[in-house]
């Protein structure tokens, strides 16, 4: 059952091939027996998610339901979830039972789709390799030894090991797509504004966005459609209609325009992820895709961009965790002073201290204009190279990382080499394009993702190539060992 | 760019971090590090450019000033470490 596809599940729940009750004891059973050798998961809702398994089944026998009842899924732990435990992967809120929930967690609720638990993640969302989460680090399925990505690494990790068929993550600067790209799933970043942020905890106001990780486009199609939309919760939610992204995924793609930007294939790709990813690249020519060479200039810039703009908004989002109305609180403050500084000092770990000083430094007076005036003109130029790059081309492929899962501690003390793994993922964020990540390969048997970026808006025709590409090829079906049972 | 052991107490205090002693010059290493990688922009060419705030180049939106939300201190209070009769407690600020 695990194997499945969600279009598979619902078909089969409403040919009453099994009842929801049945698969979600299924997939319960299986997070039971591998989430604590991955560490994937911080709370399982075992009797949440039952008695919404007894809800689905009632109105599958009624014949109604929305158009995901029944499937079962994974929230990262960044979702507010109301009356359940929402962490950030964080001592700051490990006892922060959320009051409300975030607008992306009723509707997925809404059309049906049943949660089992909340994932593990990089600490607020700061990490590319999960091993900054106070819940400890998460192993990759393909080899424990490794890093799933993060820092959505636990919701990647999931449903790589089939422990569920689709969970959701939020992409900052590469946090969906990496950890899909290592891990061999598919992850799907939303143009930002797309997904309403509201009760998603905040990193980094104007780059994070949530999207669906699942096992093929297809999928995250229907996640998506679940997912996206207009919300006035959100001020920056964008009011466009969202379109059925499942219709559109078997469109031929003759003619289209593929642009490879040289500054993705440059120094620093590791050359077995290249070869895969050259593979991937010939196997849509053989579709009838057209590949232009393209360049993005500015590419170089977008990693030294982010890391002022992304810990700018962090110093400014994170102060709202003060030992006051909620979250950590450190023991006998002395004056408000020790208190705001001891819980803070306590409840944040290291790498998010690094970005809130980080961002407070470039942010105080004297050094505004210096870094975060500059950034954000960078930002700008960065931006205006896709601008340019779409009148020529209809999607940017290359490589989503540019290596394969390295090993635990590998970069873990050594912060600017773990910011360079997102090289890739970062510039999309900065101009706030959409891009999926899919399997593309095995290098020395880890998994290799594509990276496909498009116009802003345009997540149909991200979908629609690669949904093609997985007709063609089976590497999204591949999948690591030892997690048969 | 170098930051200093001062440079890293100043920032920390202004950023309401406690951070220990023997870490500090820690994160004075890892901090100069990231300071230098984002030098690069310094010799990029940005004069005119306008700055970009908001990927979609759109104005905020606005609504009316009317009351949306009710009255839900006591639910949010279960999540405060310290409170009496609906206030939050903190040490005494004015003796």
């Amino acid at each position: 059952m695990h194997d499945l596809t969600i279009k598979q599940l619902t078909a089969g729940l409403r040919a009453k091939e099994f009842t929801a009750r049945e698969l979600i004891s299924h997939f319960l059973a299986r997070i039971e027996r591998h989430a604590g050798a991955l560490n994937c998961f911080i709370t399982v809702t075992h009797e949440q998610a039952l008695a919404a398994a007894d809800d689905a089944d009632q109105r599958l026998r009624a014949g109604g339901g929305g158009p995901l009842t029944g499937v079962p899924f994974a929230h990262k732990d960044i979702f507010c979830t109301g009356g359940v435990k929402t962490s950030c992967g964080s001592r700051m809120l490990d006892n922060f039972i959320a009051p409300y929930d975030a607008t992306l967690v009723l509707r997925l609720r809404e059309a049906g789709a049943v949660m089992l638990g909340k994932t593990n993640m990089d600490e607020f969302a700061m990490g590319s390799s999960n091993e900054t989460s106070y819940y400890g680090a998460v192993n990759n399925p393909w080899d424990k030894a490794r890093v799933p990505g993060g820092s959505s690494g636990g919701s990647a990790a999931a449903v790589a090991a089939r422990l569920v068929p689709a969970a959701t993550g939020t992409d900052t600067g590469g946090s969906i797509r990496q950890p899909a790209s290592l891990c061999g799933i598919t992850g799907l970043k939303p143009t930002y504004g797309r997904v309403s942020r509201y009760g998603m905890i905040a990193f980094a106001s104007s780059l994070d966005q949530a999207g669906p990780m699942a096992r093929s486009a297809e999928d995250c199609a229907l996640l998506l459609r679940a997912m996206a939309g207009f919300d006035a919760r959100d001020s920056t939610s964008i009011d466009r209609e969202i379109p059925d992204y499942a219709t559109g995924l078997d469109r031929p793609l003759d003619g289209l325009r593929i642009g490879l930007p040289k500054e993705y294939f440059g120094e620093g790709l590791d050359a077995g992820v290249a070869q895969v990813i050259d593979e991937a690249i010939a196997g849509y020519r053989s579709l009838g895709c057209n590949v232009i060479d393209i360049s993005l200039p500015n590419t170089g810039l977008a990693v030294p961009v982010y890391y002022v703009v992304a810990p700018a908004e962090c110093s400014s989002n994170l102060a709202r965790y003060d030992g006051v109305r909620f979250g950590h609180r450190c023991e006998d403050p002395q004056d408000l002073l020790d208190l705001y500084q001891r819980s803070r000092g306590e409840g944040f770990g290291a790498e998010v201290k690094r970005r809130i000083m980080i961002g407070t430094y470039v942010l105080s007076a004297g050094y505004y204009d210096a870094y975060y005036l500059k950034a954000q003109q960078a930002r700008r130029l960065i931006s205006d190279d896709f601008k340019r790059a779409f009148e020529q081309v209809d999607v940017i492929m290359g490589p989503t990382s540019p290596s394969v899962a390295f090993k635990l501690g590998e970069k873990a003390s050594d912060p600017v080499q773990m910011y360079l793994s997102d090289i890739y993922t970062i510039a999309t964020n900065l101009a706030g394009l959409p891009g999926i990540s899919i399997p593309a390969g095995l290098h020395q048997d880890l998994p290799v993702g594509l990276q496909i970026i498009a116009n802003h808006f345009d997540e149909s025709r991200l979908l629609n190539v690669a949904h093609r590409f997985q007709q063609e090829t089976n590497w999204h079906t591949r999948k690591p060992d030892g997690f048969a049972e | 760019m170098a930051l200093s052991i001062d440079d890293i107490r100043r920032i920390a205090h202004l950023a309401r971090l406690t951070i220990e002693e023997q870490d500090i010059p820690r994160y004075a290493d890892s901090l100069s590090e990231i300071l230098d990688l984002v030098e690069q922009l310094r010799q990029v060419d940005t004069q005119g450019v306008l700055p970009m705030a908001h990927p979609q180049d759109v104005a905020q939106r606005l609504r009316a000033d009317e009351v949306t939300e009710t009255d839900q201190r006591a639910r949010f209070q279960e999540n405060a470490p310290l409170t009496e009769a609906g206030i939050y407690l903190v040490p005494r600020v004015i003796e």
